[in-house]
């Protein structure tokens, strides 16, 4: 990284681009585990959707050298785990955790056996939008560099705001995540709405798998993702369950992971692993501070983790 | 459980359903090995052979087996108290750190001292660990399977942290890793094999574990609480002291895993004590649907599993995840089976064979 010419300005500076960088996956996994969890249905699993996500990514963008047929077939291959989650959790006495553990497991290890032979060859990368083309800093051109995929990203949430708002799809969504009852004596089918809700939920992390492969870091390893699809589902609860707030969350995430790689740059490597955790301490701390054993937290989906 | 003749159908059904699960899970695994291009029946084959074909198999499976007990006891003891708890890993390694610390601080002193200071240090560690993840539940809300994720990763960043910086051992120089532990105070093995007495923790905690969840009142208070908590709290059952006490049990078998992953298996501790023993760990816990002694039977099943890791990829140049895979399709074929229960007439009790009766307690 060409950070190190800058000192001490150069933390700063790699955490706000870290804040996109790693945001992205953050930003697309919570948002779409913000529409499953709107359906009242909780995915755990997008852990392995997020790795199969990766690993599809990479090698159809290696195969046919086309990154964006990557991001298009991850996005398929998230739908597909997607639809296995959706199915088994809609079976009567069927938990949803259990099933996400199931899918985690599932996922990374269909990842990890398909991925095997594209952890060597390297794949055509998305490519960036130079924003930093002001500056004459080579640092600053490098840290605007920014992914469309995080546009793209940027832009789904204030649109999922309002299609739960202002859409009659959307209403539905709510309605069968607040109160299935109603949902029911409305005429809606709430198997029908959760398992389109969990199946697009799952595309979008599938396309934040892509992410991680194709930009940042931008290679394909069985490493590649260290718990981002989880700290998603916990990053929900934090945006009380609203797409615009996942967003900045995702950025407070993206801040956090970039924490420990920046310090290093630097040359600070003394408890760099621990730096390194920081984003769980983090999210521990937030669900710490903002969970109460008394009562629901205000946004919460009526119906969210209660069984068939 | 007891077996009479007015409930065989439906003990029939709770051994045959997750039979069968297991059963259909291996076919689908024979399919998708066939995908892969391997022979299915080559790859049964293989497994068996190296899980169970010989002598030497067999050890390798118990030693494999014996910190899946433990571990497994972590989603399991939690799971009768309705908490789904899957920090399995994170207790185990931090379980391990505390043996190891132990291990070298009490150095010097007679070997039995030193074990039982070592598994000591893992069974608090761990404890204290998921202790915590049941804390925040009961006392501030926090989603318990969530936190005691994240403090899976918190837990390896403390390994990684400590055995690359302050407990170092500088010869250590590929693997960065700890000072050993003296070869004296290692844990033995059982006489004639290579197994360690880990495997006799396994079972003695599962033992303890049934007897405590199913034949106590500490236990039935627990399953209460588990099955209505208001009702439990009506009741005047110490819902938070129970909890608290159920997490920190919990916690300690995992932790004790780490000591003995440490202590017999390494020697010392690096980043091979996070061999995803956890993750497997609930596994077992699910299939045996949380019962303490058919996971004793489940880790052997699943350790052999393991254990064929190796020579799936030699002999069937399958990669080394094909365990991965095989473990996921397991899951989900068994949570799929757990929605058949009295869905299946086969195993519906006759009208008129059954007299009212209320609801049993040891079921």
């Amino acid at each position: 990284m060409a950070t190190e010419a800058l000192g001490w300005l150069g933390v700063p500076l790699a955490i706000a681009a870290g804040t996109m960088r790693g945001g992205t996956p953050f930003l697309l996994v919570s948002l779409g585990e913000c529409l499953t969890e709107k359906s009242g249905k909780i995915n755990l699993g997008l852990e392995g959707t997020l790795l199969t996500g990766a690993m599809t990514a990479y090698a159809v963008s290696y195969l046919t050298q086309s990154p964006w047929s990557g991001v298009i077939a991850a996005g398929l291959a998230g739908m597909v785990l997607g639809f296995i989650h959706a199915w088994l959790t809609q079976q009567p006495r069927v938990n949803d955790v259990a099933v996400g553990i199931a899918m985690i497991i599932f996922g990374s290890g269909i990842a990890f056996f398909l991925g095997k032979p594209f952890i060597q060859p390297s794949a055509p990368q998305l490519a960036t939008l130079a924003l930093g083309g002001w500056s004459a800093n080579a640092s600053v051109q490098e840290a605007l560099r920014i992914s469309p995929l995080f546009i793209i990203g940027v832009l789904l949430a204030p649109t999922l705001t309002w299609f739960f708002k202002s859409t009659r799809w959307g209403l539905f969504v709510r309605a069968v995540g607040d109160s299935p009852d109603a949902a029911l004596a409305m005429g809606i089918s709430i198997a029908k709405v959760r398992m389109l809700s969990i199946v697009a939920g799952s595309f979008l992390a599938g396309i934040g798998g892509a992410s991680l492969s194709l930009y940042y870091p931008g290679i394909w390893s069985e490493r590649i993702s260290s718990g981002q699809g989880l700290m998603a589902v916990a990053l929900v609860i934090f945006a009380r369950w609203q797409p615009i707030q996942c967003l900045y969350a995702s950025l407070l995430f993206g801040g956090a992971q970039a924490l420990g790689p920046a310090l290093q740059s630097i040359g600070i490597t003394q408890g760099y692993y621990l730096f390194n955790a920081a984003p769980y301490i983090l999210t521990l701390a937030i669900m710490i501070a903002t969970c109460s054993p008394n009562r629901k937290i205000s946004g919460a989906p009526g119906a969210l983790g209660t069984s068939n | 459980m007891m077996l009479d003749r007015e409930t065989w159908r439906r003990n029939l059904e709770s051994i045959c359903l997750p039979v069968g699960a297991l059963l259909l899970s291996l076919v689908l695994f024979g399919l998708f090995c066939a995908f892969a291009g391997a022979n299915p029946f080559g790859v049964y084959e293989s497994i068996y052979t190296a899980a169970f074909g010989s002598s030497r198999a067999w050890q390798n499976t118990l030693i494999r087996a014996a910190p899946l007990m433990l571990t497994s006891l972590c989603t399991l003891l939690p799971a009768h108290l309705g908490l789904t708890i899957i920090g399995n890993e994170g207790a185990l390694v931090v379980g391990g750190l505390g043996a190891i610390a132990a291990g070298l601080t009490l150095q010097g002193n007679a070997p039995l001292v030193v074990q039982i200071g070592m598994a000591l240090a893992a069974l608090i560690c761990g404890g204290v660990w998921i202790g915590l993840v049941g804390f925040l539940r009961h006392y501030r809300g926090v989603n318990e399977t969530i936190s005691s994720l994240l403090m899976n990763y918190i837990a390896i960043a403390l390994l990684n942290h400590l055995v690359s910086g302050p407990w170092r051992d500088p010869s250590s120089l590929n693997k960065p890793s700890s000072f050993p532990i003296a070869n004296a105070d290692l844990l033995g093995t059982l006489p004639g094999t290579r197994i360690h007495y880990g495997l006799v923790y396994g079972i003695i905690a599962c033992v303890l574990a049934y007897i405590l969840i199913k034949r106590t009142t500490f236990g039935f208070a627990a399953r209460t609480a588990g099955g209505n908590i208001r009702a439990a709290r009506i009741a005047g059952l110490p819902v938070g002291q129970l909890t608290l006490a159920i997490c920190f049990l919990a916690g300690s078998c995992a932790g004790l895993a780490g000591m003995v992953e440490v202590a017999a298996v390494h020697g010392r501790a690096n980043e091979s004590l996070n061999a995803n023993y956890g993750y497997s760990g609930i596994l077992v816990a699910f299939i045996a649907r949380q019962n303490p002694l058919a996971a004793t039977a489940i880790a052997v099943i699943l350790g052999g599993i393991l254990t064929s890791g190796g020579i799936l990829q030699r002999a069937h140049n399958l990669p080394d995840a094909t365990v991965l895979v095989f473990q996921g399709i397991v899951f989900l074929v068994v949570m799929y089976s757990e929605s058949l229960f009295g869905r299946l007439s086969i195993f519906k009790e006759r009208p008129g064979t059954r007299k009212v009766k209320p609801a049993a307690v040891q079921v």
